[in-house]
């Protein structure tokens, strides 16, 4: 027995202007919503670290300071999130991923195909390293030109615009360089492992 | 606003949870893999915004349940659940 | 495994729309026949789904506002602007269209007048939906059981307006048996001499049985007046157990 969808008279759902800058399935949005996996982690500057490590045992940390001390970019980008929204022209303070990874380098790090970034209160998500690398992704931790508030990610959250959001993880502690993809808290249960809005890549197989 | 403003419980995702156990379990009992609390699925703490059923331990925050739909599957992972009482009818 | 040849709660169903009604300016009650419907208990949900002609879907969850004992299941609609659900089903949804739902659904924050005792009942915004339908439960009862079960209602709006089922809950409060106190947290008329301001300690210890009593007591609204509520009841020494909530998300 076949079974044709009750369709409901007259509705159509969110139907987003069509346009050059939203990804297909989006629509846009002026809020900024909150979406988390968990409630906010507090943390304390003092003690905060980031850190780039690979499996072989080599790291590079840095504290508050340290990333203070390093360049910062002002980038201003679109942002998309897999449940639909998209928001344009964000405004964000941060250090650029590529030179958080020159560094890690200069200390030993091996190089690898992947990254498995890891945050406060146990969030991960995995992408490719060229999704990080070449200006395409930065540490972040100032947003609207103020800090970047704890429910948005602060102190610092990973921001790498041009994949859906789930990629750019809040509470951001540090990245882990691996040769062999390794899923994250969303990819292990059928999120995309690379999650490109373009090609509308929310789940496995996308 | 916080993300603890805008988190849910067990009660909002009973019908996602449907498909995955095929009765209602907003009123069975889970245990906490993490802390040992036991508590009723529909008192747990709600995270999924949308992604996703992410239901916590109100008492630890450890993960206890995570169901996504994504494709063709609905996958679910109860790692963090070490016994669900389920009431018989 | 063979299917069952009656519909369970995890199919959905076709309801018929028989009635709408204006409860508010922003609230409107939506009444259901559905075909082969179990009947419920009081504090249950439906999830309604709607799907467009291209496939597009979208589905939403309402607590049922509706006493068991009426064979047709009410809803209350909360209309949110640039909503994406709510707008359909108060401006486009008319009597005589379906409308695809499923359920009962829910087995945690539900009540029976069997369960003896008193009740006591908070309510923030649009979270009286549920509570309301134990209240119409609890009226329909028996004058000797809902003796043995007395119902208070500590009931949370912004203003006079935005208090649903006002004449209802009148009527309802006329009953010996049944209490019902508003707060208006933001708009009072002149001649208001009810609470105005929101729910705090002092609140909860003066409408709510004392802890002695061992009320069951059931929450429900936005997560910030939930968690607070329930809180400051355990604080007041209420069992956490006899506590529970059920929160509402933003989404329209």
């Amino acid at each position: 027995m076949a079974d044709t969808p009750f369709i409901a008279r007259g509705f159509h759902g969110r139907r987003p202007a069509p346009g050059v800058r939203l990804p297909p399935g989006q629509y846009e949005t002026r809020d900024f919503p909150v979406l988390s996996a968990g409630p906010t982690p507090r943390v304390s500057l003092a003690t905060w670290d980031f850190t780039i490590c690979d499996d072989a045992g080599h790291s590079k940390r840095w504290s508050w300071d340290d990333l203070q001390a390093l360049p910062h970019d002002r980038p201003t980008v679109d942002i998309h999130c897999v449940t639909k929204w998209s928001k344009f022209g964000t405004h964000w303070e941060g250090v650029s991923v590529d030179t958080l990874l020159d560094g890690a380098r200069a200390a030993g790090v091996s190089d690898g195909q992947f990254v498995l970034a890891f945050s406060d209160g146990g969030y991960t998500t995995n992408l490719p390293i060229a999704d990080v690398t070449g200006g395409k992704a930065w540490i972040a931790f100032g947003y609207d030109g103020a800090p970047l508030a704890p429910e948005h990610g602060g102190p610092v959250r990973l921001l790498v615009p041009h994949l859906y959001f789930w990629k750019s993880a809040k509470w951001v502690r540090g990245l882990r360089i691996l040769d062999r993809d390794e899923r994250g808290f969303w990819e292990k249960l059928g999120y995309h492992d690379r999650g490109d809005p373009w090609r509308e890549q929310r789940y496995q197989g996308d | 606003m916080q993300t603890e403003e805008m988190r849910l419980d067990g009660n909002a995702v009973a019908g996602s949870l449907l498909d995955v156990f095929a009765v209602d379990v907003t009123a069975a009992v889970a245990t906490c893999a993490g802390c040992g609390a036991e508590r009723l699925v529909g008192a747990l703490l709600e995270y999924g915004h949308g992604m996703g059923v992410v239901l916590r331990c109100p008492g630890c925050d450890a993960v206890m349940l995570r169901v996504v739909r994504a494709g063709g599957y609905v996958r679910f992972d109860a790692s963090g659940v070490s016994v669900l009482a389920i009431p018989r009818e | 495994m063979a299917r069952a040849a009656i519909p369970g709660r995890l199919d959905w169903r076709v309801a018929t729309v028989v009635d709408v009604r204006t409860e508010t300016a922003r609230a409107r009650t939506l009444t259901l026949e559905v075909p082969d419907w179990p009947g419920h208990t009081a504090g249950q949900h439906v999830d309604v789904r709607l799907v467009a002609e291209d496939g597009y879907q979208a589905q939403r969850s309402y607590s049922i506002a509706s006493a068991p004992e009426e064979s047709s299941v009410a809803l209350m609609i909360e209309r949110l602007d640039d909503a994406e659900v709510s707008p359909y089903l108060c401006d486009v949804l008319r009597v005589g269209d379906g409308l695809e739902v499923r359920g009962p659904i829910g087995g945690y924050f539900v009540w029976d007048v069997a369960q003896s005792g008193p009740l006591f009942l908070v309510a923030g915004g649009s979270g009286i939906v549920p509570l309301m339908a134990m209240l119409r439960h609890h009226a329909r009862a028996a004058e000797s059981t809902r003796a043995q079960a007395p119902a208070k209602l500590l009931y949370s709006a912004r203003s006079w307006d935005d208090v649903i089922y006002r004449e209802e809950l009148e009527r309802l409060a006329d009953s010996p048996y049944v209490d019902v106190t508003l707060a208006l947290t933001r708009d009072a008329p002149a001649d208001w001499s009810g609470h105005r301001r929101r729910i705090d300690r002092a609140m909860l210890e003066e409408t709510c049985w004392p802890a002695s009593r061992t009320p069951r007591i059931f929450v429900c609204g936005p997560t910030p007046l939930v968690e607070s509520a329930a809180s400051l009841l355990v604080a007041l020494g209420h069992d956490p157990v006899r506590v529970r909530t059920e929160r509402f998300g933003p989404t329209g």
